[in-house]
């Protein structure tokens, strides 16, 4: 072994027996995720079940309670009859039901005279996403009431034009199926910076930088020697998680393995590099851990498509999501989980993370220096 | 009485000057609750307005081009590309660059004018399977109104009932008001976080916090003076974020201004708490930090902010009544889009007090404990 690799590993040992010593960073690494993809995979779903609905019958009679036992069957809804709108209106106020449907006294009669009878469907606009979800699942229930009541009724139901759709890559529509890789992003983007953020600052923070600065090492030598260590815990954090989704979670992983193995060691070193360029800018660990809490979390979850389509936002939003590192690893990770090695995807968003990589590291090297800092 | 007020004062003084004295401090305190505000404000949206479609069109009559002039017509879609062959949308859907096909087959005119069901085939990308039934909603949408023109223009019966939809408070169906509100509880909580949870892991990494607790300030005392920079920079960012919203978003503020500053309030002491007693807890600030994100990333998933709690398995729902800004968000959105005020709000003031009290007396009491 030359001396320059053995200071190399010296430094190397150095960071991980401090990253033994104090348990939480394992805890980090390892918990973390575990915790979060529990929550998440078992607990968050964009698909709403059982919701409450309102059911105004201002006169009972066969057709109103054939609608009723519609929504009773849907797996969707949870109805409760009651008879006048005013006693509705309370109840959405008070949240109980996210929707009304509201059949006035004439329905009947006007259902069988042939004009087309309105029904009144009200939705809770506060979450417009849920609301739209729930005027789907409404019109499914609707259009099959609808042709049963036709039919028996003696009249075909024209539908001119049908829809046969064709739902690639996720089939079910499980929603669970691409926030789970998605979330595998986000908490590889906390731990990656969270890890690293700190380590510098508090080398300088302690005085243990001067003490590193007397020796004969070099600058590359210490950054590589708090880069391997996080490296492989990461990546450990990495596995666990991509385990958890095939097996607990059954999210089918259609790409390869070399293919995501290569993608997240990428964004891994990304993330890390973030943390460090962090911990060097930020000076002390006050505020390298103000500025962390600030940049990864928020950006990550909210920026990174994981949620909302970036493809919606306004042009000048879509570029700053170009800064996020976890939009590349977003759109790796769905693609090889659902649709398999799609190779410009792949090569784009790679190539994407290894310039954010370069480019961090470059401004932690320019910024780097083995000199004394003059003291604030 | 009055020494104690002057004790408090000059710790939160102190409080101040740590916080505001070095310049990157102040301006992560100050910046990105603002930048985030309004990046997010645009971002944060389930809304689709750019959907890339490509058509695959076997069929020659002029019924299938009408149907199809509905998604030309439609400012949601946007035309990628036609296609003379099966073989050719597969690629375009695996990279992503069009979010669905239309597939109208050879057979669609003939089927029509006989009366019989005719296919319109969507094949849609379901990697993200949220955007893919907005998509088809708006599929749907199309679709039935080329269905309504048709009956009505060939004569046969139309339907014997309609619904006739409408939504209550946001009568455009938007969920962009619902997400930018969320924002309020969201940056809130993430500055209170930032000022407190390293405020007393620091102190003890430094050691002084030993000598201020040999002072004659009492931990309440320390716990007042810790918490007061919080609340002073919670509550005026808590101002500002929600001048934005009302001027720079226009979105309508129909409840009672006043609830929503008692419901700011209590849901910054809660934080405050959580906080505090995450800092005090820690010997070091590196673990303050990863208490603050054991908290926080936890806390804003499961507290409604994106995917309603009422999805969540009951175990998981149970645990969202430890969270502060599950109550929150409830109040500003409460407030903001129904017209809330004080009178329909008490249940979510009350537990969030609770939080905030159990979590500053631990804090309070953890003060004293060394954890090492």
């Amino acid at each position: 072994m030359n001396k320059k690799s053995m200071r190399l590993w010296g430094l190397i040992r150095k960071e991980s027996l401090q990253i033994i010593r104090d348990p939480s960073s394992i805890g980090i690494a390892f918990f973390l995720p575990v915790l979060l993809l529990l929550l998440f995979g078992y607990g968050v779903s964009l698909d709403a079940r059982e919701v409450g609905i309102a059911l105004v019958v201002e006169q009972p009679g066969p057709e109103a309670s054939s609608l009723i036992s519609g929504f009773r069957h849907s797996e969707y809804f949870t109805p409760r009859v009651m008879l006048s709108i005013q006693e509705a209106q309370r109840a959405m106020m008070e949240r109980e039901v996210d929707g009304i449907i509201w059949l006035r006294a004439d329905f009947a009669r006007a259902l069988r005279s042939g004009r087309s009878a309105p029904v009144a469907v009200i939705l809770n606009g506060v979450d417009a996403n849920k609301a739209r979800l729930i005027s789907g699942y409404v019109s499914g229930v609707w259009m099959q009431w609808l042709s049963r009541t036709s039919a028996e009724m003696g009249r075909s139901l024209d539908i001119p034009v049908e829809i046969e759709q064709r739902i690639w890559y996720n089939p079910a529509v499980r929603s669970r199926n691409y926030l789970v890789p998605g979330l595998i992003a986000v908490i590889m983007t906390l731990i990656g910076a969270m890890l690293t953020s700190m380590v510098v600052a508090r080398e300088w923070e302690r005085g243990t930088m001067e003490a590193l600065l007397v020796t004969p090492v070099r600058i590359q030598e210490i950054l590589i020697g708090k880069i391997v260590p996080y490296f492989i815990l990461g990546m450990g954090g990495m596995l666990l998680s991509v385990i958890m989704a095939v097996f607990l979670f059954h999210v089918p992983l259609h790409g390869s393995l070399p293919a995501l193995t290569v993608a997240s060691a990428l964004f891994m070193l990304t993330c890390i590099a973030m943390g460090l360029l962090i911990s060097t800018a930020a000076g002390t660990q006050f505020v390298a851990g103000q500025v962390a809490i600030v940049v990864t979390f928020l950006p990550a979850f909210i920026l990174s498509g994981f949620i909302f389509d970036i493809g919606s936002m306004p042009l000048p939003i879509q570029w700053v999501t170009h800064l996020v590192p976890a939009t590349y690893f977003v759109a790796i990770v769905q693609t090889i989980f659902l649709a398999g090695d799609v190779w410009p995807i792949f090569f784009i968003n790679c190539g994407w993370l290894v310039v954010m990589a370069a480019v961090f590291f470059l401004i932690i090297r320019k910024k780097s220096h083995k000199r004394l800092r003059t003291c604030s | 009485m009055l020494m104690m007020f002057r004790r408090i004062f000059s710790l939160m003084v102190k409080e101040f000057r740590t916080l505001l004295t070095d310049k990157k401090s102040r301006m992560v305190i100050i910046v990105p609750p603002v930048a985030q505000l309004i990046v997010f404000g645009y971002a944060a949206s389930f809304e689709l307005n750019h959907i890339n479609y490509i058509i695959f069109n076997e069929d020659q009559g002029v019924e299938s081009r009408q149907l199809l002039a509905g998604f030309a017509g439609s400012d949601v879609f946007t035309l990628y590309k036609v296609v003379d062959h099966d073989a050719e949308i597969r690629p375009i859907i695996d990279t992503a660059k069009a979010l669905l096909a239309l597939h109208v087959g050879s057979q669609f005119s003939e089927h029509l004018h006989r009366g019989e069901p005719a296919t319109l085939q969507v094949i849609i990308d379901g990697r993200n399977s949220n955007t893919a039934m907005l998509a088809l909603n708006y599929v749907r949408d199309i679709v039935l109104s080329f269905n309504q023109d048709w009956t009505s223009r060939h004569g046969s019966h139309g339907s014997p009932a309609v619904l006739m939809q409408r939504s209550w408070f946001n009568s455009t169906l938007d969920s962009h008001w619902f997400i930018i509100i969320g924002i309020v509880a969201l940056l809130n909580l993430v500055v209170t976080l930032e000022v407190t949870a390293l405020s007393v892991a620091r102190e003890r990494e430094a050691g002084t916090f030993d000598q201020l607790l040999v002072t004659p300030m009492t931990p309440f005392e320390i716990l007042v003076g810790k918490s007061l920079p919080g609340l002073i920079i919670g509550m005026l960012e808590g101002t500002f974020i929600i001048a934005l919203i009302v001027f720079w978003f226009q979105v309508p503020l129909r409840g009672s201004l006043p609830a929503l500053y008692v419901g700011l309030f209590i849901f910054l002491l809660s934080a405050i708490g959580i906080g505090l007693m995450i800092s005090s807890m820690s010997v070091t600030q590196q673990q303050g930090l990863m208490g603050a994100f054991l908290f926080l990333v936890p806390a804003v998933i499961l507290s409604g902010f994106a995917t309603p709690i009422e999805n969540m398995p009951h175990f998981v729902q149970n645990l969202t009544y430890l969270n502060p800004m599950r109550y929150f968000l409830i109040i500003v959105r409460s407030v903001f889009l129904q017209g809330a005020s004080f009178n329909l709000l008490w249940d979510q003031y009350w537990p969030m007090l609770v939080i905030g009290i159990v979590t500053l007396s631990m804090a309070g009491v953890l003060f004293r404990r060394r954890m090492y």
